[in-house]
């Protein structure tokens, strides 16, 4: 059901045989570079995901989410912008092919959604004009096809009276209609890999989840993978296979969405999951968590998040702790975590500071 | 579109009726009388008097208003005091004069300016960026005049390629653009008025094409796989309704504000003929003048509102 029409066998399908990753990314870093300073916005994130899988993205803002995703479609000024590390996307390397292969890859293989759908969409051009563009871009389609197909991706992400969308601007629509036009724009040539930054951050709450539901379903319908940065817990636990957790540009913690939203390990993800106001009495103080994300200027030498940790001791400081990786892939960046009958066990217990 | 037109129409009449009434208050308030200024220094208050009645200068002034304005809007503009002749017709041939040389020195400076505008925003920070930066300063700086002075040394005295002065052997009843004899004459002014605006909108073009690229659309046009060229296209026409603005903007000051380059170049434009009413203190002549380059003035401005609501649909909604 709600099939496209058009028998064009999606990206995924194309490329990457059973079983492989159809992303794959390896100690990526990325940094800023400016006259006065360097800021390490990314500072060693790996990570695989196989096709039809949905990996969220969580951590606080300026924690690398936006930056590390970006960098999987070239957007980043060239410039001013350092790139270390691998990342494969359906075969393709992401960080060595030309420009003008990455511009064809762009809105076909990869796509994206952004944030803000008030201002990501061209105020002085049509809905259906965006739409078929990028139609015309990667499928060399002619004008009249390319229309009918934006009207078929109208109706696919449920926009009703889609043919008098198509006609209709940026301004015309509501925040939730343009967020799903920007959706329609972003799977018009069937992507393998979907990045989804904040999509439902800026809209309201009962449409957030109408366009959550919407892109959970498409994504299933169409195999994609999915890339969804947010920092609303409750969205995390929705949408995800696997859960990344990411703090000062590193991935922290890592795994299913389960085992890390349930029986979270790394300090950091259990200080954040207490901080919601679930299960929460009305008068109780919120467990925020003291202090202030690390400067991505000038970041620690040890462990980025000790400063801030109710557990860290001298051991924390001299190195970022490596990875301890339980059985079932569930992974922290925590010297306190140990593996104990293959699975991840937070030791707090044994150097509590006085 | 056509109910916005028609309103923005109405819109225009109070503003030309204010118009008219601040052309003709303009002239009384100017001190000078006239009427002395055409009488030989011997004649009698009585002479005074009667010439002043046949001019119709001894009206109260609501009266003179009315007077004029109803002549006005049968298309004739009175006599001109100095010479003797029909203002209407030296006003408008004056006019045609002006505007045609206004029309492609903007026209000139807006391709120009769009142009350079654009390679620079997209190479901030580049050589190119830095000579197009100089450009525009240079043009913004250089006192026209001055630069209509510099131009006749060299191109007229020094090369005798152009002619220097005037509009040549046709005069401005059989002056043809097409015709290199009579074309020749306008090429300086047309020089001299082109550089000021083209410094200026080259520099807001590059201002405004910089202020897109980093608005957050241009992101997701690059994200849906557009080759810079179409980027490019996507930014100059949101740039465009701010391009157009400034275009009316700048006519608007060629045709009414040339008068140092027409004087440069004794071009016979509206700037020529303001400088002469002013001096000979010709009231007529002087309200003709300028209630013409007014109502030319909002008519393009009109028009700039038009043309920019249809480029940008987000205006025709306020």
């Amino acid at each position: 059901m709600n099939e496209m029409p058009r028998p064009i066998p999606s990206q995924a399908e194309r490329y990457a045989g059973e079983g492989e990753a159809f992303v794959k990314v390896e100690d990526l870093k990325v940094r800023f570079v400016s006259r006065d300073a360097t800021v390490r916005a990314v500072n060693g994130v790996s990570f695989e995901l196989a096709r039809g899988e949905v990996l969220c993205v969580i951590g606080e803002s300026g924690s690398g989410k936006s930056v590390m995703m970006r960098s999987l479609l070239r957007l980043h000024p060239p410039k001013r912008t350092v790139i270390e590390g691998r990342m494969l996307v359906g075969g393709h390397d992401i960080g060595a092919v030309d420009e003008r292969t990455m511009s064809s890859l762009r809105g076909s293989t990869i796509s994206m959604i952004f944030q803000e759908p008030m201002t990501a969409l061209d105020p002085l051009y049509t809905i259906g004009d965006q739409i078929a563009e990028t139609v015309m871009r990667h499928e060399k389609l002619g004008r009249k096809a390319a229309w009918a197909r934006a009207l078929e991706l109208l109706e696919l992400v449920r926009v009703p009276s889609a043919e008098r969308r198509l006609k209709a601007y940026p301004h015309e629509l509501s925040g939730g209609l343009r967020q799903r036009a920007m959706i329609a724009v972003a799977l018009s040539c069937r992507p393998g890999l979907l990045l989804a930054d904040e999509p439902t951050t800026a809209l309201d709450a009962s449409v957030q989840i109408q366009v959550l539901v919407l892109l959970r379903k498409l994504q299933r319908d169409m195999g994609m993978s999915m890339i969804f940065v947010t920092h609303d817990l409750g969205v995390a636990a929705q949408v995800a296979d696997k859960v990344a957790v990411m703090y000062a540009g590193r991935i922290i913690e890592h795994g299913a969405a389960r085992d890390v939203l349930v029986h979270p390990q790394h300090p950091y993800t259990r200080a954040m999951l207490s901080s919601t106001i679930k299960d929460r009495h009305k008068a109780g103080p919120l467990g925020a968590i003291g202090g202030s994300p690390p400067d991505l200027r000038a970041l620690p030498e040890g462990c980025s998040f000790a400063p801030r940790c109710p557990y860290a001791g001298p051991e924390c400081l001299p190195a970022m702790p490596a990875p301890v990786v339980g059985a079932d892939g569930h992974t922290a960046r925590c010297v306190r975590t140990e593996v104990v009958d293959g699975v991840l066990e937070f030791r707090p217990g044994t150097a509590l500071p006085a | 579109m056509w109910l916005y037109a028609l309103r923005r129409l109405l819109l225009t009449l109070p503003i030309l009726f204010g118009v008219t009434v601040i052309c003709f208050a303009l002239v009384q308030i100017a001190p000078g009388d006239p009427i002395q200024n055409l009488l030989s220094p011997t004649a009698s208050q009585a002479d005074a008097d009667r010439l002043r009645a046949a001019y119709g200068l001894d009206q109260p002034l609501p009266i003179q208003y009315f007077i004029w304005i109803g002549r006005v809007l049968t298309g004739e503009f009175g006599m001109s005091i100095a010479n003797n002749s029909p203002v209407a017709g030296e006003v408008f041939r004056a006019f045609g004069n002006t505007i045609v040389i206004a029309l492609i020195s903007v026209a000139l400076a807006f391709v120009l300016s769009m142009i350079l505008g654009v390679v620079a925003a997209y190479r901030s920070g580049s050589l190119i960026d830095k000579v197009i930066t100089a450009i525009a300063v240079f043009g913004i700086s250089v006192p026209p005049f001055w630069l209509g002075v510099v131009l006749v040394i060299f191109f007229a005295v020094n090369m005798f390629w152009l002619p220097a002065t005037g509009m040549g052997a046709s005069g401005s009843e059989s002056f043809s653009y097409f015709d290199w004899n009579d074309l020749k004459f306008a090429i300086m002014p047309i020089i001299a008025l082109t550089l000021p605006p083209l410094g200026i909108m080259t520099r807001t073009t590059r201002a405004a094409v910089s202020e897109i690229l980093s608005q957050d659309f241009i992101q997701t046009l690059r994200a849906k796989g557009l080759s810079e060229m179409s980027i490019m296209l996507h930014a100059v026409r949101n740039v465009m309704p701010a391009a157009v603005a400034m275009f009316g903007l700048q006519l608007g000051y060629l045709i009414g504000g040339s008068v140092l380059v027409e004087t440069v170049f004794t071009w016979p434009g509206t700037g020529f003929l303001l400088n002469k009413a002013i001096l000979t203190r010709d009231i007529p002549l002087l309200q003709g003048t300028i209630l013409v380059l007014a109502t030319a003035f909002v008519l393009i401005n009109l028009l700039v509102d038009l043309i920019q609501s249809i480029i940008d649909p987000r205006i025709k909604r306020s």
